[in-house]
């Protein structure tokens, strides 16, 4: 099938040139593209030519361009890796869009998620929050054998759901609070369900709850917006999880 | 246990205990209230009325109730505020995923709204029964008790059309909130999980109905019949 080609598109991008200057919108005409193009393929063919006019191109982050790395940070028409659903917006393609149309494109916005530049954040709070507990204390030595400690397979599956998380925060740029319980959710339920990580479940959910308030995120109002914004599709019932291990350990102190 | 209090879970863990209690009492509440609607008479709910004033458990739940309602509030607020300050820069396209009137997020304006409900329905009866009374509530005696004439201060308010509509209203609001409260209480005590989840969500619904079309049923029940 050949590809359909936009002959113009209109692309109105948050411009932001240092995390202390203010920001504003502004609008450029895109001209011939593929409909087969991805949405930062677009944007490279824009700084292309905003570099060509000597302009500033524009900052955004990007790296596997495969859905994976969870790098690339775009609000996109009201969407978190815009309007396609179970995406990056590396996986996002232009056939999505139509001739004519205003795209407007924004940086994550959560007070935890300062912008560096354009669409580029800073999204070290969630380092900081996997600092704080989202990990199993594991002795050096030998490998063990693999079925030392047997692990059911719905356990294990529902871990390994989990563990899609990719940390892109698109979870907290959707919430209308800008909460991250459901990447808490994730990094804890991943540890949870498994009998390697209940040894410091207490300790770990309480740890990644406080950093995550410390760090000035919102508190989860179960809109469920974050769970359709996910492109790992990871569900809210892993925030149950989350708030069941939290309880737990709080009362049992 | 200070620190939980302020904690984000901590917070909405106070605001679901204290939902989940609120949602028991308007469940009594409406089951009494339906009597109304069963004997024209008004010598059944009198006597629902009268039991509720004068019943012991009831009495000692009465503050218990207040508190539930002032923590409810007051915690809300403080979350909210909390929740607007963790996103200073709104965006320009705005949330797309759900719709502009989804109760999930809009529970602090319905909250509100039913707050200011609370505040006249309050007026309307509870201080009359309680302190200032009011020459409608003057003793009728049912069953060889005397008490006060409840029914008549209720169906006296009802036959006013614009007090009707306030509490019919107040029932669709009181029921849209419920659809999301009562399944994120559930979800806040950590008690859910992939298919609960889907079974809290159908009885969240369910209970918003049966709410709302309660409270509804009674005003209209008095507008249509006097």
């Amino acid at each position: 099938m050949a590809d359909i080609i936009l002959n113009k598109i209109y692309v109105k991008v948050w411009r932001q040139n240092s995390p202390k200057s203010k920001g504003r919108f502004e609008t450029y005409l895109v001209e011939t593209v593929s409909q087969g193009t991805s949405f930062l393929e677009m944007i490279d063919i824009l700084n292309d030519k905003l570099i060509l006019e000597g302009k500033d191109p524009i900052a955004f982050d990007h790296d596997c361009r495969e859905g994976i790395c969870g790098m690339c940070s775009m609000y996109v028409n009201g969407h978190a890796h815009g309007p396609d659903a179970e995406v990056t917006t590396c996986q996002l393609h232009m056939r999505k869009f139509s001739e004519g149309q205003t795209i407007v494109v924004e940086p994550w916005r959560a007070a935890a998620f300062p912008v560096i530049k354009d669409m580029m954040v800073d999204r070290t709070a969630f380092e900081k929050i996997q600092q704080a507990g989202g990990y199993v204390s594991v002795n050096t030595g030998g490998i063990p054998d693999g079925n030392v400690i047997l692990i059911g397979q719905d356990d294990a599956e529902e871990a390994m759901d989990a563990a899609a998380c990719i940390g892109c925060g698109a979870c907290v740029a959707t919430c209308k609070n800008s909460s991250a319980m459901l990447f808490v959710a994730a990094k804890v339920s991943q540890l949870a369900k498994l009998p390697q990580g209940r040894i410091e479940a207490k300790k770990r959910a309480k740890a990644m709850v406080a950093k995550m308030d410390e760090l000035g995120f919102g508190g989860c109002t179960n809109t469920g917006g974050c769970e359709l914004a996910c492109p790992k599709s990871i569900s809210i019932a892993h925030i149950a999880r989350l708030n069941r291990e939290y309880l737990r350990a709080k009362f049992s102190d | 246990m200070s620190s939980f209090m302020s904690a984000s879970i901590g917070r909405k863990f106070l605001m679901s205990i204290t939902g989940i209690f609120l949602i028991s009492f308007l469940l009594i509440h409406l089951t009494l209230n339906l009597f109304l609607t069963f004997d024209d008479s008004g010598d059944l709910f009198n006597l629902a009325a009268n039991f509720m004033a004068t019943n012991p458990f009831i009495r000692i739940m009465e503050p218990m109730l207040a508190i539930g309602f002032v923590i409810h509030i007051i915690w809300s607020g403080w979350i909210t505020l909390e929740n607007m300050r963790a996103r200073p820069q709104k965006y320009e396209f705005g949330d797309q995923l759900l719709s502009w009137w989804a109760p999930a997020k809009n529970m602090f304006l319905l909250g509100s709204m039913i707050m200011i409900f609370l505040v006249i329905h309050i007026f309307n009866f509870w201080v009359k029964m309680k302190f200032t009374g009011d020459p409608l509530l003057a003793g009728v005696h049912v069953g060889g008790a005397e008490m006060h004439n409840a029914y008549a201060l209720v169906s006296n308010l009802f036959k006013n059309p614009w007090y009707d509509l306030l509490y019919i209203v107040g029932g669709i609001l009181v029921g849209l909130h419920m659809s999301h409260g009562f399944w994120s209480a559930f979800q806040t005590i950590g008690f859910s999980n992939q298919i609960w989840l889907k079974r809290l969500k159908c009885l969240a619904i369910t209970i918003g109905v049966v709410f709302a079309l309660g409270f509804c049923f009674i005003p209209l029940y008095f507008m249509i019949k006097f």
